[in-house]
């Protein structure tokens, strides 16, 4: 118990470190989703199945949903996939 | 001279939060509100999640004030979103490749099934009217995403949504008429931990759950359609 619980904050503090550290904004979402992912378990572990489902919903799907959303109307969301460079006008 | 002034406000803010904790009595809630609600709330309000007990049934005037909350905030969204047309950008999205369109196919009614049971279940188990109509709008999301041509309707959306508020209030407003407060719950309380009870909370739950739901998914799709056709 006391192990997964240090596991978990470890790898929710390196994924909050990766969205500082990361240059590709669409890859430092998705690592700011994995930090709510990592909260959402340990509220799991704390006995708060209701506040893990809701972090869990809202802050690892949605706000992610949302930011890569805004990413792709502001023209910033380049994978490095070359396959449509119209989005690149911004 | 800035990071010094940084530092000590910093300090300052630091000992000031010390002081308050250090007068509490550590590892002793100082308030016993929690404890005596999970002695109330099952004769009182039948719920088998004490969460739901307090969020609708103790609490109910905050969550209205939630839903208030995420109402304006997608208005404001939907203000923001809706009126700007983007202009440049290529209107019509192509359609996603198989694997998404495929997955699309199989996750769209799971995650229905899924969203449902949390709104449903509120009462019984984790989850309620936001997380499942949170996971509603991801679940009506996923064919945008594969299908940018087709999309749902923004006045059924808001229809759907308006009429979940008033149900939601109209819930409330029917405790006054028996003279009870605000958004006390209705109904007979039911046998303990099955479907139907609890009175109104499934209800309200099931509002919410809809409200959420069609809001957010409003919202994505506004978002994702940043210039496709007028609403």
């Amino acid at each position: 118990m006391m192990g997964v619980a240090i596991i978990v904050v470890a790898l929710t503090l390196g994924a909050a470190l990766a969205v500082l550290l990361l240059e590709n904004l669409l890859a430092a979402i998705a690592a700011a989703s994995a930090v709510s992912l990592g909260v959402a378990v340990m509220f799991v572990l704390l006995q708060a199945p209701d506040v893990a489902m809701t972090e869990a919903v809202v802050g690892a799907g949605l706000s992610g949903l949302i930011l890569a959303l805004a990413l792709r109307r502001l023209g910033l969301a380049r994978l490095d996939v070359p396959t449509s460079g119209e989005n690149t006008d911004a | 001279m800035r990071n010094l002034a940084t530092l000590l406000f910093l300090g300052g803010l630091v000992f000031l939060l010390a002081a308050i904790t250090g007068t509490l009595p550590f590892g002793h809630p100082p308030m016993l509100v929690g404890q005596a609600i999970q002695q109330a709330a099952k004769p009182e309000v039948g719920a088998a999640n004490v969460v739901t007990a307090v969020v609708l049934g103790y609490r109910g005037l905050d969550t209205l004030g939630e839903l208030a909350i995420l109402f304006a905030a997608a208005t404001a969204g939907g203000l923001v979103l809706g009126g700007v047309q983007a202009k440049g950008r290529n209107n019509a999205l192509p359609a996603a490749g198989f694997v998404l369109r495929a997955g699309t196919d199989v996750l769209f009614p799971l995650l229905l099934i899924a969203g449902l049971y949390v709104v449903i279940h509120g009462h019984l188990t984790p989850g309620g009217g936001f997380q499942g109509g949170v996971i509603l709008a991801a679940a009506f999301f996923l064919p945008l995403l594969a299908r940018p041509s087709e999309s749902l309707s923004h006045i059924w959306l808001s229809v759907i949504e308006g009429l979940a508020g008033t149900a939601f209030i109209a819930l409330g407003l029917g405790a006054l008429y028996n003279g009870d407060a605000f958004l006390t719950p209705l109904f007979d309380k039911g046998m303990f931990g099955e479907l139907v009870s609890s009175g109104s909370l499934p209800l309200l739950y099931l509002a919410v759950g809809l409200k959420v739901g069609a809001e957010l998914s409003s919202l994505l799709m506004r978002l994702a359609h940043d210039d496709g056709a007028a609403s």
